[in-house]
């Protein structure tokens, strides 16, 4: 049956069935994986698990909670802890605009929205983006709350397992997870670039933001990510209008 | 607030209040208004998606390049190439995601073994 037109799931229905799709997802071991070296930095910075946790419930971005606990266990100044905090979660904003029109209706409210908008961080925005246009419209808000509900309780598992194997961890393995984020990210934004947009503005990215960052200019990733969606964007309209 | 204090002199669940949770979620909600003038087929919101897609690209190649913690003490010519093969390993596998994420992560391990000597 194509996207659409199955009829609308119950609101508990839709939510089980994000949960389902995030445990298949290759995010949840990701995610666990990632978790347990934040767990594990949290602890060593001498802060306490319930402090761990609240802080993956409330902050729900990987780099953005690396940048708290570092910045906070070294005793930096809170404005510049809080806009280094608020550089990394720009990127958040145009993830959040790019989401919310496909899974909003017209009856949605604008409150309907905080929720998924707070679950939206790489991992959910890339599963959410590829899996919700395939349910009814009237489910997706529930399927994404499912889905970013399942992610957030693997990382706060992870953040458990992590606080209480901190000490017996070895650097490699610190290392290794670390890894999972940039290698997982990379491969499922190129399973998900079908079309010549996704494909341009992935390899743009890729290329332009260390272009940037070495030329020092000021607030690199937005700068580069402006300027590759910008061009893969020209290209893709280009492509469509000679087709 | 003052700058001169440390940021734990807020207490800590304060702090993470201000300095964690704030300055992080504003961009959220800053992108609730701004999807409320996109339609879903129009041109801005396919602008919105490759500026978005981009930026994701961005973050890949910051944490590659110069990522943090313990991951920087693997020289930068393995993390390169674990990224490397494990891309390559994600094509040839039919864009498994899986096997291109365990690939990488064995080339990492091998990697930081041979080159850290």
């Amino acid at each position: 049956m194509p996207a659409g037109t199955k009829p609308p799931m119950s609101y508990f229905a839709a939510f089980r069935e994000g949960m389902a799709v995030g445990i298949k997802s290759v995010f949840t071991y990701v995610i666990f994986g990632t978790f347990i070296g934040y767990g594990a930095l949290c602890h060593d910075l001498g802060f306490s698990l319930m402090w761990a946790w609240l802080s993956t419930v409330l902050v729900w971005a990987g780099p953005a909670q690396v940048i708290v606990v570092s910045t906070l266990g070294s005793g930096a100044a809170p404005l510049e802890a809080a806009i280094a905090v608020s550089l990394s979660g720009m990127r958040l904003l145009p993830m959040v605009a790019a989401l919310l029109p496909i899974i909003r209706t017209p009856a949605t409210r604008w409150y309907n929205l905080v929720m998924p908008a707070h679950f939206t961080a790489a991992s959910m925005w890339v599963e959410g983006l590829r899996a919700a246009p395939a349910l009814p419209r009237e489910n997706r808000i529930a399927f994404c709350n499912g889905l970013g509900t399942n992610m957030m309780l693997i990382a706060l598992a992870g953040t458990f397992a992590g606080f209480e194997l901190a000490a017996k961890l070895p650097a490699l393995f610190a290392a290794t997870v670390l890894f999972l984020t940039p290698m997982s990210f990379l491969v499922s934004l190129a399973r998900n670039s079908k079309e010549l947009l996704d494909k341009l503005a992935l390899v743009l990215g890729l290329v332009l933001t260390p272009v940037c960052v070495y030329l020092e200019l000021k607030l690199a990733l937005l700068v580069a990510g402006l300027a590759a969606g910008t061009i893969a964007y020209a290209a893709d309209r280009i492509a469509r209008a000679r087709r | 607030m003052t700058t001169t204090y440390g940021v734990l002199a807020l207490g800590p669940y304060m702090a993470l209040l201000l300095v964690g949770f704030l300055p992080n979620e504003v961009w959220r909600m800053l992108g609730i208004l701004v999807a409320r003038g996109l339609d879903e087929d129009s041109e801005l919101l396919v602008w919105v998606r490759a500026v978005a897609t981009a930026v994701l690209a961005g973050v890949i190649s910051q944490l590659v390049l110069t990522p943090p913690g313990p991951l920087a003490d693997i020289p930068l010519t393995a993390r390169l190439g674990a990224v490397t093969l494990g891309f390559i390993a994600f094509l040839i596998a039919r864009r498994s995601i899986f096997i291109g994420v365990l690939t990488g992560e064995i080339a990492l391990v091998i990697g930081a073994l041979v080159f850290s000597r």
